[in-house]
C-alpha cells in the first residue's frame, strides 16, 4: 500500500488493537465487531503481515498473543493442545525435552515470532513437510470463533478421529477468514535420535530433478527432500534421520552418481537455510506448486528470471525469490513465470506492497471452484467480518 | 441388533417424488438396463456392511461414467429428488442406507484407473476401483498405505466417504492424508476439480473437507492419491501377556522409546479364542492378551529398532514373543488379527462391532469399564485395538434370539462407547458416523460446534439433497444465508467489482 492514492481509499476508521485471553472472548469481540459492520484481522505474532491480497486496515486488530498456554502435552500420546497465541519456536524447545516435536518447520519470522495459530492460519511449512505432511495433516482438532461469536470446537485430540465433518483442515490454510483460531490438539512425533544429509550438486536443472527422483522414488524413508538452487548451480538435499541415519546418508549417494554427492553430518545449517530461503525482506517471492516431472522445468525458469529457490523435490512445493527490482520489473517477471509454467500456480507471498497491488497474489482461480469458495466464505462469515478481500475467496 | 426400520429410517427433506415420469428421465441418461426398479434387484442394496439398517430404495441407477453421475444429480435437484451415493456397500456405520423417497446411486460400475503416474507418485481412479487395485497398480515399487481390513471389496470412493483407515495409520495417516485431488459432482449437478494432482494449491482446503464426509456433500467421481515406495524391509513379532495391562504398558514403552511401528495391534483373550477357532493360526488359547508389532521401513532402522521392541515385550512379562521369519509366518500371524470381526460368528450368534477411539494412555481405566459393563449387562465383549492410535473395537457378543437381548447389547455398545469420550476420545475412529452414530453426537459435540458443520453442509448441499439423514443428530435446513451483503472498500471505490 505504498502509493497516495491508495490511502484515500481506506475507510476513516482507527484500528483498535484487542488481546482476548479466552475463546469466548474472542467470540464475544467478533460478535460485537460483525453487529457494527466493523472488519477484523487477526495477528499472532505478526510475522506473515504481508501475505494475500492488499486489503485496506481492519477496523480492528485482534491479538492471539493473550491465547499463550499450552493446555495439554500427553507425551505418552503423542498429542498436545495449544492456545493460538503460543510461539511455535516454544513449543519445539518445550516438546524437544521430551524427545518430541510438532513436526512442523516453516520459518518462524523475525524474532522467531511465528504463532501456532499463524503457522496453522496460513498453512505454512518447511522441510518436514515431507514425511510429515502441511499443518493440515498434523492438526487433530481446532477451537474456533466464528464472526458471530459462536465458539465451536471439530475433530479431537486423538490421532484418529471421523467423527463429523473434517472442519480442522478447512480453517487451516483459510487465512483467517472463516473464523478465529483460538486452540489446536496437534499430533506430535518423536525426534530421531540422529540426522545426516546427503548433498548433491549439479547445473543443470534436469540432472537435479532426476537426482532428485531417484531419492524420492527409493525406499528411504527420508525426514526432508529439499532442492536448493541459487547463483546458477542447484543442490538436492536429502536428510536422513534415525539411529542409523549416517550410514544410510552415506550408502545414499550410491542412488545419484552423477551429482557429486558428499554427506554433511553437522546438518542444522542447511536445514536452517532451506527455511531461510522461503522468505525475503527485499525480493518477491513466488511459491509454485509443481509435480516432479516438473522440477527441471520450474528450476530453469528460475535461472532464467536470475530468482533463487528453495523447496520440496517431492511435494512440489517450491519458492522462488525474484531479485529486489523495479515495481513494472517484479511485475513483468511475475507475470512471466506465470506465463511459462502454466498450469502450475504461482502465489505471490513475501513482495513490496506495491508490487502486491500490481499482481494478483493468488492467480487466477477456476469459477465453479471460486464459487464454491465463496459459498464456504458466506456460510462461516456472512457478514464479511474476517479478513474481507485478503485470500484467493475474497474477490 | 434389530432395530425397527420405520423408527430407525432416515428421514429425508426431498419434495419431489420419484414417480414414473422421474424413472422414465433416469433411463433416458443411464438406458434401460442400469436402472433398477424391481423389487428384488432393489433389495440388493437396502442396506451397507451394518445390517441392522434396511430401506429398500425405489430406485437404484448404475452409472458407468461421470457425465451420467452429472445429470442424475442435476435431474434430483431439480425434480427435488433426494439420493444415496453409494460404493461397494463394507460401511459398518449405515452410511450408505438409502432413503425410501429417493434415489440409490452404485458407483460400483465406474471401475477404471484412469492413469497411474509413477514418476509423479500419484494415481487417479474412478470411485469404485477398489482399495486393493489402487495398490495392485502400483505395485511392487510402490504401496497406497490406507489398507481397511475390507480392502479387496471396498472401493476407493467409499474411502473417501469414510475417511478410511486401517492397521497402518499410526505410522501412515488416513485416506485424508494421501488424497491430493478429487473431481466432485456437486448437489446442484456441478462439477467441481478440488485439489489436483499438485499439493498446496491457493485457496481453501475443500479436498480435506470433502474426504470423510459420507456422502453428504457431493459425489467424488474421480479421486487422485499420492502413492510411496514400498517399504523396503519389515520385522513383524506377536507377543503373548497374561494381561492386557502388560500389552498396553508396552505399547506406551514402545511408543515412548520413539519407536513408530507401522503397526501394533491388541487382542484380548475372548477375540484370540475366536480368531485362532476361525483361522488356527497358531495363537495360545491360555493368555490374556495378544500384542503384533511390525516394523518396517530401511533395513539398517528396521534391524536396529526391532530388537528393542523384542526386548520391551519380555521386560513387561511376555510369557512368549514368536517372530515371523518369513513371509508366510507373517501373514500367519496377520491372518487371526484380520479374521477378527468375522471370527466372532464362531462363539456368538449375533455380534455387534463398536468403534471408539481412546488417548491409548486411558486403555487400562478403559478395559476394566468395559468389563464392568460386561458383568453388569451379562454380556461377553471381546477387544481388538489398533492400539497405536487408539482405536478401540469392542465386538459385544448377544443372543438375537432372546427377547430383549439384542436392546440390552445395543445399551452396552452404547455405553462403551461413552467411556471412550469421557477418556477424551471420539465415537469413531474409522467406520463413521452414518445413520448408527448420529443419536450419539451430542455426546461429543455441543450444539454451537453441530451448527459450525452444518454451515459447511450447507455451502455445498442447501438443499439437502446428498444423504440426507446421515452424519447429524437431527435432521436441519440451511435456509438462506443470513446478514447483510458487505460492499468491499475496493468495490466501494470503484476498483474492483463482483463477478
Amino acid at each position: 500500500m505504498g502509493d497516495a492514492s491508495r490511502t484515500e481509499l481506506r475507510p476513516p476508521t482507527l484500528v483498535g488493537v484487542e488481546r482476548p485471553r479466552t475463546a469466548e472472548e474472542v467470540g464475544a469481540l467478533l460478535r460485537a465487531a460483525s453487529r457494527a459492520g466493523r472488519t477484523v484481522r487477526p495477528v499472532g505474532g505478526g510475522t506473515k503481515l504481508g501475505w494475500g491480497r492488499p486489503v485496506p486496515p481492519p477496523d480492528l486488530e485482534l491479538s492471539t498473543l493473550g491465547l499463550a498456554s499450552v493446555v495439554e502435552h500427553n507425551a505418552a500420546d503423542l498429542t498436545a493442545v495449544v492456545e493460538a497465541g503460543v510461539r511455535l519456536g516454544e513449543l519445539q524447545r518445550l516438546l524437544g525435552e521430551a524427545g518430541q516435536m510438532l513436526a512442523l518447520d516453516p520459518p518462524l519470522g523475525p524474532g522467531e515470532g511465528a504463532t501456532v495459530g499463524g503457522v496453522v492460519a496460513t498453512g505454512d511449512s518447511g522441510p518436514l513437510r515431507h514425511r510429515y505432511g502441511a499443518p493440515r495433516d498434523l492438526v487433530l482438532g481446532v477451537t474456533v470463533a466464528l464472526s458471530d461469536g459462536t465458539v465451536a470446537r471439530s475433530g479431537g485430540k486423538v490421532i484418529k478421529n471421523v467423527a463429523g465433518y473434517d472442519l480442522p483442515k478447512l480453517i487451516a490454510g483459510s487465512f483467517g477468514t472463516l473464523g478465529v483460531i483460538c486452540r489446536v490438539a496437534v499430533r506430535l512425533h518423536p525426534r530421531p535420535p540422529a540426522h545426516a544429509t546427503l548433498v548433491a550438486r549439479a547445473a543443470d536443472p534436469a540432472l537435479l530433478q532426476r537426482a532428485a527422483m531417484a531419492l524420492s522414488h527409493a525406499p528411504l524413508e527420508l525426514e526432508c527432500l529439499d532442492l536448493a538452487w541459487g547463483g546458477g548451480e542447484g543442490r538436492v538435499l536429502a536428510r536422513f534421520g534415525g539411529a542409523a541415519a549416517l550410514a544410510r546418508a552415506r550408502a545414499a549417494r550410491a542412488l545419484v552418481p552423477e551429482a557429486d554427492p558428499e554427506v554433511v553430518e553437522d546438518d542444522d545449517a542447511t536445514w536452517e537455510a532451506q527455511r531461510a530461503g522461503q522468505r525475503s525482506s527485499e525480493g518477491t517471492v513466488v511459491r509454485v506448486s509443481c509435480l516432479q516431472t516438473d522440477l527441471a522445468r520450474v528450476l530453469a525458469a528460475a535461472a532464467g528470471a536470475g530468482a533463487s529457490a528453495v523447496g520440496r523435490a517431492a511435494a512440489g512445493t517450491l519458492w522462488l525469490t525474484l531479485p529486489p527490482a523495479g515495481v513494472e520489473e517484479a511485475v513483468g517477471q511475475v507475470e512471466e513465470l506465470r506465463r511459462s509454467l502454466a498450469p502450475l500456480r504461482c502465489v505471490v507471498l513475501d513482495a513490496p506492497a506495491a508490487v502486491r497491488e500490481k499482481v494478483d497474489v493468488w492467480g487466477e482461480e477456476d469459477p465453479g471452484l471460486l464459487a464454491l469458495m465463496r459459498r464456504v466464505k458466506a456460510r462461516f462469515d456472512p457478514t464479511g467480518t474476517l479478513n474481507p478481500g485478503l485470500f484467493v475467496e475474497g474477490r | 441388533m434389530v432395530r425397527a426400520t420405520e423408527a430407525e429410517a432416515p428421514p429425508s427433506s426431498g419434495k419431489g417424488r420419484v414417480d414414473e415420469g422421474f424413472v422414465r428421465r433416469l433411463r433416458g441418461i443411464c438406458g434401460e438396463d442400469r436402472v433398477l426398479t424391481g423389487l428384488h434387484a432393489r433389495q440388493t442394496y437396502e442396506s451397507d456392511g451394518l445390517l441392522q439398517y434396511r430401506v429398500v430404495p425405489p430406485v437404484v441407477v448404475l452409472p458407468v461414467e461421470a457425465r451420467e453421475v452429472r445429470e442424475v444429480l442435476r435431474l434430483c435437484h431439480r425434480e427435488g429428488v433426494p439420493w444415496v451415493a453409494r460404493g461397494s456397500g463394507t460401511g459398518l456405520s449405515g452410511g450408505a442406507v438409502p432413503v425410501e423417497d429417493g434415489v440409490l446411486i452404485s458407483l460400483s460400475r465406474m471401475r477404471r484407473i484412469l492413469e497411474v503416474d509413477l514418476d509423479n507418485q500419484r494415481v487417479t481412479a474412478e470411485p469404485g476401483v477398489t482399495n486393493a487395485e489402487v495398490g495392485a497398480a502400483v505395485a511392487p515399487t510402490h504401496v497406497y498405505p490406507p489398507d481397511p481390513s475390507s480392502q479387496v471389496v471396498c472401493s476407493i470412493g467409499g474411502n473417501v466417504a469414510e475417511n478410511s483407515g486401517g492397521a497402518h495409520c499410526f505410522k501412515y495417516g488416513f485416506t485424508t492424508n494421501y488424497v491430493t485431488g478429487l473431481e466432485v459432482v456437486l448437489p446442484d449437478g456441478e462439477v467441481v476439480r478440488l485439489g489436483g494432482k499438485e499439493l498446496d494449491r491457493p485457496g481453501y482446503d475443500l479436498v480435506g473437507a470433502f474426504v470423510g464426509s459420507e456422502g453428504t456433500l457431493g459425489v467424488a467421481t474421480k479421486v487422485t492419491v499420492r502413492v510411496v515406495p514400498r517399504p523396503e524391509a519389515w520385522r513383524t513379532l506377536v507377543a503373548y501377556f497374561d494381561t492386557t495391562d502388560q500389552a498396553g504398558q508396552t505399547v506406551s514403552d514402545i511408543v515412548a522409546a520413539g519407536l513408530v511401528p507401522a503397526a501394533i495391534e491388541m487382542m484380548d483373550r475372548l477375540s484370540i479364542q475366536a480368531c485362532e477357532a476361525a483361522t488356527g493360526a497358531g495363537y495360545p488359547l491360555d493368555v490374556g492378551a495378544a500384542l503384533i508389532v511390525e516394523l518396517d521401513g530401511p533395513a539398517a532402522e528396521v534391524e536396529a529398532r526391532f530388537e528393542e521392541a523384542v526386548a520391551l515385550c519380555r521386560r513387561n512379562g511376555a510369557s512368549g514373543v514368536r517372530v515371523a521369519r518369513d513371509e508366510r509366518e507373517r501373514e500367519l500371524i496377520w491372518k487371526a488379527r484380520k479374521a477378527a470381526f468375522a471370527a466372532m460368528g464362531r462363539i456368538s450368534p449375533n455380534f455387534y462391532v463398536q468403534d471408539g477411539v481412546i488417548p491409548r494412555t486411558r486403555l487400562a481405566e478403559v478395559l476394566r469399564e468395559i468389563d464392568r459393563l460386561s458383568a453388569e449387562f451379562g454380556l461377553r465383549v471381546a477387544n481388538v485395538f489398533h492400539a497405536g492410535d487408539g482405536n478401540l473395537h469392542p465386538l459385544v457378543c448377544y443372543d438375537g434370539r432372546v427377547p430383549g437381548e439384542a436392546e440390552r447389547a445395543d445399551r452396552l455398545a452404547s455405553l462403551i462407547l461413552k467411556a471412550c469420550v469421557e477418556a477424551g476420545g471420539s465415537l469413531t475412529g474409522e467406520h463413521g458416523i452414518g445413520l448408527d452414530k448420529r443419536r450419539h453426537m451430542p455426546l461429543m459435540f455441543s450444539e454451537a460446534d453441530l451448527e459450525a458443520f452444518h454451515r459447511l453442509r450447507c455451502a455445498f448441499d442447501p438443499d439437502g439433497l446428498a444423504n440426507p439423514g446421515k452424519v447429524m443428530p437431527t435432521p436441519r435446513l440451511c435456509g438462506e444465508v443470513p446478514g447483510p451483503y458487505r460492499q468491499h472498500p475496493l468495490e466501494a471505490a470503484g476498483l474492483a467489482e463482483r463477478f
